[in-house]
Parts: C-alpha cells; sequence; structure tokens
C-alpha cells in the first residue's frame, strides 16, 4: 500500500459523447449530432482522498462519474487505476473496487429484494467472506451505517429515505471497495436527515478509508466533506484545487459566481431580504450541442473579451500552488480577482 | 420606493377598481400596509385509511403587503397543505375544518367553487416547483400568459397579448416578441420558471403563493429567480408566501418566516430573528444540521429522531419526543400555543431561553 498522495484513479482526456437525434437524419447528414457531455477532462483521485465534483445540471458530473465507476463507455481518453489501465470491459474484480451510491434511494434498491437477499448476493457472487460467515458479514455491515439486524429482513418500501439511503450505503461497502463514488447521496433527504447521513459518510471514512468521489452542486455540503474540490462547466473542468483554497480564493470567474450564488443565513454585508444587488451569474449554461467557441465560460462571464471568444484556455496552475488550476486566461492575472 | 406601483406595468389602477373582495369588503378591510392576507388558526384535516391526519392544526399568520413570508419546515410539516387551503385547492380528501383564510378581510373558507374561481388567478395566484408540469405542453407561452387577462380582465385578444409581451419583459424573457410563439419545451427550467412568475403576475394578484419554485433549478438561476421575486414585490407591491425546506433561500428573501413542524408554527418572526437567534429547539436544530458554505464545522449536529405521525401526534408539544429541552410540562395537553417575546417574535417552546444558552455557548470559545 502506497501512502496518502498516490494516485489511485487516473482519468486523461475523457470524453463521452451522446449521439441525438434520430439514426435517419444521422445519416443523411453523413455524421450524428453529437452531444458532448464530457469533452476532455483529466483527473485524479490519490489513495484515501475525498474528492468533490461540483456544477449545474448539464455540465457533466454525474456522466463523468458513470465513466470513473466504468457504468458507461468513454468515447475517448484512458482511466487507469494503481497505475494499470482499465479496459472497457473491466473484470469482476475491477468493479468490486469503484462502488456507488445513487442520488435517489427510492429508485435505486431493488424493491423485490429484502436487504439481506441482496447483501447476500452480491457477498456471495463477489466471494467477498467465505459462505459461512456470510451472514455475520451482512450484520456487520447494517451496524456499520447505523440501522438494526432486523433489517436484513425488511424490504426497501419499509424504510424511510434516510434509512434507505444508509442501506445504499451498506450496498457499496460490501464489496470493500477502494473507490466510493457518491452521486447526490443527500439531495433527496430532508435537511435534518441529511446531516445524519453525512455524519455516517465522513465517519465511514474515517473507519474503512476509501477514496471518495462526492458529486454534488450543494457546495456547503462538499466544504464540509472533501479534501479537493473540481468544478465542472459544460463538459470540463474549470477549476481544481484544495478545498479550502478553492472556497477562500477563487480564481475562475465561474467558481466566484457559483459561491456568490448561494443564499446565506446571514446574507453576505448585512444585506436585507429581497436586497437590490444583481444576479451573481446572469443567463443559462448553453447547450452541450452548441459550445461556445474559445472559453466555454465567454457568454455568461462578466470579464470577457476578445481573446475569450478566440483561444480555449488550458488548465493552468496558481502561482506557487501547483495543486490549483484554473481554465482562464486571466485567472491569476489579478484582473478579475478583485470583483466578485 | 412606491408600494402602488401598479400602474408602472401597463395595466394601470386594477387593484384599486375592482378592489372589493368577494361578497363586499368586510367591516376589517385592510388598510394599506395592513395584512393583504391573514390566517386564524387554520385546521385542515386529511381522511385516510389509517385515520384523520391532522395536516394543519391551528395555524397563525399574517402577510403584509409587498412582504415576503417564508413558511419552511420539512416534508409533512403541512407547510404545502396551508398554501393549498389559501387557493382552495386541496386533495380531495382533505378538508379545512376550522379557522379563517381573510384576503383584504374577507373569508375564503366559505366561498363555492365558483366564487373561489373568480378569485384564483386575479387576486391569488400560485408558482409551482415544477413549471413543466404546471405549464400547458401545447399552448404558445404568450398564450398562457394571456389567457389570465382575457379571462379575468375581459381584456382583447391584442390588449391580452401586448400585456403578456410587456409581462415577458418584466420577468427578463429576453427576445419576447420571438419567444411569445414557443412553447414550453423550448425554454430552459429557469426560463419556464420566469414564464409561471408572469403568468402568476398577469392579473396583477394581491398574493402569490410560491411552492418550492426554486427547488429544481442550479444555484445560479435560483439566485436570479429569487431576485427577480425580490424586485417585483418591492415594485409592484405583491406579496408573497414562499414555502420552502431551505432556511438560506428564506434569508434571502423574505422579511418574516413561519417555521413549521408537525402541522403547527413552532416559531415565528422576523427572519433575521429566528434564523441567526432561534428561540426553539427545532429551529435550532434546522440550523445546526445544515453545513455551511462560508464556515467548516466539526461535524453536523442532526436532530434525532423522525418527525411525528399526523393521525396521532404526541400529547403535548408536537416536537418533545426529539428535543433535548424537553421536560414534564412540554407532555401536557393542549400543545402549547404561540407566545410572544419582546420584539414581536413568537415562539412555541416553553423552555425557550434554553436555546439562548446554546447559543451563546457555542459561539463564545471563537
Amino acid at each position: 500500500m502506497t501512502g496518502p498522495g498516490a494516485e489511485l484513479l487516473s482519468a486523461r482526456g475523457i470524453a463521452v459523447w451522446f449521439p441525438v437525434g434520430s439514426a435517419v437524419t444521422a445519416r443523411l447528414r453523413h455524421r450524428p449530432r453529437l452531444l458532448r457531455a464530457v469533452d476532455g477532462v483529466d483527473l485524479d483521485l490519490a489513495r484515501g482522498e475525498a474528492l468533490a465534483l461540483v456544477g449545474e445540471s448539464g455540465s457533466g458530473k454525474s456522466t463523468l462519474a458513470l465513466a470513473l465507476a466504468g457504468l458507461r463507455p468513454v468515447n475517448r481518453g484512458s482511466i487507469t487505476y494503481d497505475g494499470r489501465p482499465l479496459p472497457t470491459r473491466r473484470s469482476r474484480a475491477d468493479r468490486r473496487r469503484i462502488q456507488i451510491v445513487f442520488q435517489d434511494p427510492y429508485s435505486s434498491l431493488n424493491p423485490r429484494l429484502t436487504v439481506g437477499g441482496m447483501l447476500r448476493e452480491l457477498i456471495a457472487v463477489h466471494k467477498v467472506v467465505p459462505p459461512r460467515e456470510q451472514a455475520a458479514f451482512a450484520a456487520e455491515l447494517l451496524r456499520l451505517v447505523g440501522l438494526g439486524e432486523d433489517a436484513l429482513r425488511a424490504y426497501p418500501r419499509q424504510f424511510s429515505g434516510g434509512q434507505r439511503q444508509r442501506v445504499a450505503l451498506a450496498r457499496a461497502l460490501a464489496l470493500r471497495p477502494e473507490v466510493l463514488v457518491a452521486d447526490e447521496p443527500v439531495s433527496a433527504l430532508d435537511v435534518s436527515v441529511q446531516a445524519t447521513i453525512l455524519n455516517l459518510l465522513a465517519d465511514l471514512r474515517r473507519e474503512l478509508g476509501p477514496s471518495l468521489l462526492l458529486i454534488s452542486h450543494n457546495l456547503a455540503v462538499v466544504r464540509h466533506l472533501c479534501d479537493r474540490t473540481a468544478v465542472m462547466y459544460l463538459g470540463r473542468i474549470v477549476e481544481v484545487g484544495p478545498t479550502e483554497r478553492l472556497f477562500t480564493s477563487p480564481a475562475h470567474p465561474y467558481t466566484r459566481g457559483l459561491l456568490a450564488a448561494i443564499p446565506r443565513l446571514a446574507p453576505a454585508g448585512g444585506q436585507e431580504p429581497g436586497g437590490t444587488a444583481g444576479p451573481a451569474v446572469a443567463g443559462d449554461m448553453p447547450s452541450a450541442l452548441s459550445v461556445p467557441s474559445g472559453c466555454r465560460f465567454r457568454t455568461r462571464c462578466p470579464h470577457a473579451r476578445e481573446r475569450c471568444a478566440a483561444e480555449d484556455p488550458a488548465l493552468a496552475s496558481a502561482p506557487g500552488e501547483p495543486g490549483h488550476l484554473a481554465a482562464c486566461h486571466f485567472a491569476f492575472e489579478g484582473i478579475a480577482a478583485g470583483a466578485p | 420606493m412606491s408600494r402602488e406601483g401598479a400602474g408602472t406595468d401597463g395595466a394601470g389602477g386594477i387593484r384599486g377598481g375592482a378592489g372589493t373582495g368577494p361578497g363586499g369588503a368586510a367591516p376589517g378591510a385592510a388598510a394599506p400596509g395592513g395584512p393583504v392576507l391573514q390566517l386564524r388558526d387554520l385546521k385542515v384535516r386529511i381522511a385516510t385509511r389509517r385515520g384523520l391526519v391532522r395536516a394543519v392544526d391551528g395555524v397563525s399568520l399574517e402577510v403584509a403587503r409587498g412582504e415576503a413570508v417564508g413558511l419552511v419546515g420539512e416534508s409533512g410539516s403541512g407547510k404545502s397543505m396551508t398554501l393549498r387551503a389559501i387557493l382552495g385547492v386541496l386533495p380531495p380528501e382533505a378538508r379545512v375544518t376550522a379557522g379563517q383564510i381573510l384576503l383584504d378581510g374577507a373569508d375564503l373558507v366559505p366561498l363555492s367553487q365558483a366564487d373561489l374561481n373568480r378569485i384564483r388567478g386575479r387576486k391569488i395566484s400560485m408558482i409551482f416547483q415544477e413549471p413543466m408540469s404546471a405549464l400547458n405542453p401545447v399552448m404558445r407561452v404568450g398564450h398562457q400568459i394571456a389567457e389570465g387577462p382575457r379571462v379575468h380582465l375581459g381584456y382583447s385578444r391584442s390588449k391580452a397579448a401586448e400585456r403578456a409581451l410587456d409581462l415577458m419583459r418584466r420577468v427578463g424573457i429576453p427576445d419576447p416578441e420571438r419567444r411569445y410563439r414557443a412553447y414550453p419545451h423550448e425554454f430552459s427550467g429557469g426560463m419556464r420558471q420566469r414564464v409561471m412568475i408572469a403568468i402568476a403576475l398577469s392579473c396583477d394578484p394581491e398574493v402569490i403563493l410560491c411552492d418550492e419554485p426554486t427547488t429544481a433549478l442550479d444555484v445560479t438561476i435560483q439566485d436570479q429567480i429569487l431576485r427577480l421575486l425580490a424586485r417585483l414585490c418591492r415594485e409592484s407591491g405583491v406579496s408573497l408566501v414562499f414555502v420552502t425546506h431551505d432556511l438560506p433561500v428564506v434569508a434571502q428573501l423574505c422579511q418574516r418566516v413561519a417555521v413549521m413542524y408537525g402541522g403547527q408554527i413552532a416559531e415565528w418572526g422576523d427572519v433575521r430573528d429566528v434564523l441567526l437567534d432561534p428561540r426553539h429547539p427545532y429551529t435550532l436544530g434546522l440550523v445546526r444540521s445544515a453545513p455551511d458554505v462560508d464556515e467548516v464545522r466539526e461535524s453536523l449536529v442532526a436532530i434525532p429522531g423522525s418527525p411525528p405521525s399526523l393521525v396521532s401526534p404526541p400529547p403535548g408539544c408536537r416536537f418533545h419526543p426529539r428535543c433535548a429541552f424537553a421536560e414534564e410540562d412540554c407532555r401536557a395537553e393542549p400543545p402549547p400555543p404561540l407566545r410572544e417575546l419582546p420584539g414581536g417574535r413568537r415562539t412555541a417552546c416553553l423552555h425557550h431561553e434554553r436555546c439562548e444558552d446554546v447559543l451563546a455557548t457555542e459561539r463564545s470559545p471563537r
């Protein structure tokens, strides 16, 4: 086992495209119209690290997570695990290493299997423990996620949303994964229940030590749980860095806008409720079918200028901060830095 | 900052003209600045196979002209049922069993559906969480916005169309002449919600009821819509009742807030008092259980237990089984009523000073 800092999961140049429209029009056109959901992403996840992917809906964060978990083939790019390239069809052992928890605990559990049945099937297929120890292991998993042993005989419909998400976590942990992917794990839950699941995720990470890839639109949740944060916009990563640094000195105008758009219990600068300030980010995200030329964010960027339409900015690191990168021509020049 | 700014929107003075409520203005008709909408001890019961659900159990609140009032709580707290009772669109099994809903001093509860139809969309309108399911998918959005003025205000086709274009401009839909003829599926989520807002505004209502209108939107779009709603309140003097589970959203938009739990109001008052310095353990629990974007906390303080059954709610304070402050007197019937504290805020907690202690100890070590 290598120490923290060693890359466990690495993605290089990942692209995932979806053909849209009918096959007939695609043939007439000689090539299909492509929706570029993920359009050239490099990402590294270190052993034991918690990395967040944030961005608006349609930014490609969930698609990227599915591709990394091997649940969706990629059109371009490569994924390596512990230095070894992962093929499109992964072996059972490789699939076991990366497990995923979905957003909606109402549709991601088999309604016709008891929790015990579901766990035993998984444990048996992947031969996680010898057959004699299966029952004890299943009970142990439920204890880990804070459910009693009677849950083994219950069906998913008998649980509340928060309890179902605990079952989904137990299911993912049953395979002793090295990477846990959680796609909006609390956004379908009530506020007071969210806290229990977030605390559970933090405890499980301390206890079992898997790497965590958390997909969330809730930046407060991200700041609470993750070591590093990557911000996605229209299929690309526009900024990535240590969470604390990204939240306290964001470099990309989009990151700054996202942070400013979050409603606060105590609005900034003692602003009155219903104050008159303009919106943090104007306009809508463009369609992934017609990505703007040059910088993708320029259509909504308050600092956009000619160069932004002509040149696509690459991710570049901040001076003296190699781990903090932003894809903006002016990110670290101090031009945009003043105005949030 | 005129509160009576209706004249600026091209439909001048409609509200003043037809202003008497259904059944004539009641004696206590609201003076300018007085409450537009008042709920008095409202109770809604739902008949189910498991028994009678006390979905709303004695809710009283008031909304002033041009004010945004937040109604927050978790699922099952009764916030949406309260909203639907105001508009008279309860599910068939649900009924208002007691209390009054006063619009400009006139009670809406005894009105027939026909009378309510003249008020809905005209004096009270609503914005829903999912604009795609609230809009008509096969009708051009311009026509949907123009429909209200045609039906309620008797506008001609061309005058209503003009009004719709004007509204589209006001809610920030770019290129309204072209968008007028578009269908809802051609709009993004944020733009659809703007269309919903234009429809809600189309007859210059007194009150707009908002049922989680930004929950399905991205945070940047939510920010745009909240700012738009705040501007409309300021400019046209319309009042909002804003239902959400998201406390910071209420802090950004609303002046006053009611925190609901188990079909009752746990705490009521100025939004900053209630959310930054709560006097009810449930509000305190909600505030402390959510992570903060601006501050990292060691661990989140979850509220133990789960919401009460509204078929057989716990005796006394609805929150006592989950409350760390609960004493013997909290279990005694009837449930503690809202009590007024200095500064005009109200709490249902018998031991609200404990909240102060918790907040004081939490803040002191820093």
